[in-house]
């Protein structure tokens, strides 16, 4: 007859270490806590991510020609610089803004009461770039030759730091996860070490009745890989709900308002227990295999 | 076996034992004896590879302790049973699971029908479910015995298990060793009580080691 003396609800080797309530109540709650900071870590992450594709994809297709010609030569220029378009491969559409456009771009600045025909003010063409693009450079060079006073901007100048400061938000939040998790080895580890410490009459025990490290590794990395996985899922379900609740992102993708996750992106967080779990997995088996080295 | 050849202890640049010379053969019982402090439980100690010597040559099954990893030591230790002075019990598990122990430490199925009679053969079966603080002197010394056998080790290594139990007792678990020793197991006991060597005695070929001034010496004619 098979039996088991440790009772069915827990493998034998599960309960030969004593239940400690303090490591354990530290355990669960630090991986609480570390979960859910890496929720909203991970949560600005993917939204400067999301951030960053949208500027470079919405910059990246569109750029303005600004012609600055005295008055008599404006419209003579403006038309060269249509025509000169009109056979530019890589345009998709393009068109003069009127007066009603160029009153509503300095409204912000001069108020709605700007008499902007009094004003000598560039002409703005607004064009659209197919998939493949234009060639600025080309372009460049035809304008200066047939409108003088007409300049490219492809928004590369400003579009650049803009994208890289996106990108760089991007690499924080993953250093972020980075930092939580390892702030979080680190406390599981002394956690590990003093729920070791605190069993090493249990241990000597052990290894006396013929334990291997693996046995006794075991039964405490198990405890400490349950403890995190449990105390994180907790963690990571509160984080996830903070996270729904902030407000929506609203339609003009407000970075703020957009702090949160779309679609698939929902399911990322559902690693971090998974994540926490392994962390624990290793520092625990590391502190305890370093405290066997030194018992015999 | 066992077999220690002109082995030495030191600890702290002192020696504690020296010129330790012996060889435990299959069936062999030997009581271990010397005044309180003469380094009983250190040769017992060497004796499982819980120290190793500073000189000389240990072996254990044909190899020699100290070129032992920590593993091959936990398994040769599933092969040697170990009665401690202070027992050495986890007191929040059950008398039962305390004996079950080296089987689960060492991945093996428990029989419960086993455990049950060696439980009783120990006269433990009633308190099979306490936890090791209920137990008295002479039950914890009990349950440590059908702990250190429940392996069916070939040498069992009993550290003064009488010491702290009245003399009824240490008869009773004096018997249940020579018992053991009677169907082939090999039996080193430390003790101080020469009173119950030399109930022994009467009763099984046993030889007799002292520990004097740091050496051991075979003592079966002053006794």
């Amino acid at each position: 007859m098979r039996f088991n003396p440790f009772g069915s609800e827990l493998s034998t080797a599960d309960r030969v270490v004593p239940p400690t309530g303090f490591t354990a109540n530290l355990t669960v709650l630090t991986s609480a806590a570390m979960a859910f900071l890496a929720v909203f870590a991970l949560a600005l992450s993917l939204a400067s991510g999301r951030l960053a594709d949208r500027w470079s994809e919405a910059l990246a297709r569109s750029a303005t020609i600004r012609i600055s010609a005295p008055p008599d030569q404006m419209e003579t220029q403006l038309r060269a610089v249509l025509e000169a378009l009109e056979t530019t491969p890589g345009v998709a559409s393009y068109r003069a803004m009127d007066e009603g456009e160029m009153r509503k771009l300095l409204d912000p600045w001069f108020g709605p009461d700007l008499p902007v025909d009094t004003l000598p003010l560039p002409k703005l063409v607004e064009l659209t770039e197919t998939g493949q693009g234009i060639d600025a450079e080309g372009l460049r060079l035809r304008l200066a030759a047939e409108a003088p006073g007409a300049v490219l901007d492809d928004h590369t100048r400003w579009r650049k730091p803009l994208i890289a400061a996106a990108s760089r938000l991007r690499l924080l939040g993953w250093l972020s996860l980075v930092l939580i998790g390892g702030a979080m080895a680190g406390m599981i580890t002394l956690a590990a070490q003093a729920a070791l410490a605190a069993n090493g009459q249990v241990i000597r025990t052990l290894r006396l009745v013929g334990a291997q490290d693996a046995f006794i590794a075991g039964a405490f990395v198990r405890r400490f890989t349950k403890r995190a996985g449990a105390g994180a899922a907790l963690g990571t379900a509160l984080g996830m709900a903070a996270v729904a609740a902030l407000p929506a992102a609203d339609a003009a993708g407000g970075f703020l308002t957009g702090l949160g996750f779309t679609g698939w992106g929902w399911l990322w967080p559902l690693a971090l227990p998974v994540l926490a779990a392994l962390v624990a997995f290793g520092a625990t088996r590391a502190a305890a295999l370093r405290m066997l080295r030194g018992i015999r | 076996m066992i077999e220690l050849q002109d082995v030495a202890v030191g600890y702290g640049g002192s020696e504690l034992l020296a010129e330790m010379t012996l060889k435990l053969v299959p069936g062999s019982f030997h009581f271990l004896t010397g005044p309180s402090g003469a380094g009983k439980t250190t040769f017992l100690k060497l004796c499982y590879a819980e120290l190793l010597p500073s000189s000389g040559f240990m072996g254990l099954y044909g190899q020699d302790a100290r070129t032992m990893g920590r593993d091959d030591i936990a398994r040769m230790r599933q092969r040697i049973g170990v009665v401690h002075q202070d027992c050495q019990f986890l007191d929040h598990l059950s008398v039962a699971e305390n004996v079950a122990l080296p089987l689960t430490v060492s991945g093996r199925p428990i029989d419960g029908m086993e455990l049950a009679e060696l439980l009783a053969w120990v006269g433990l079966k009633a308190q099979m479910n306490a936890l090791p603080p209920q137990l008295s002197g002479g039950e914890r010394q009990r349950a440590a015995l059908a702990r250190a056998i429940i392996t069916s080790p070939e040498v069992i290594l009993a550290d003064e298990p009488t010491g702290n139990l009245d003399w009824e007792m240490s008869l009773r678990l004096l018997s249940l060793l020579m018992e053991l020793n009677k169907l082939g197991k090999t039996v080193l006991i430390a003790t101080h009580d020469l009173n119950l060597i030399r109930q022994a005695k009467a009763q099984v070929s046993a030889r007799v080691l002292r520990i004097a001034n740091r050496r051991l010496q075979l003592a079966g004619a002053d006794l």
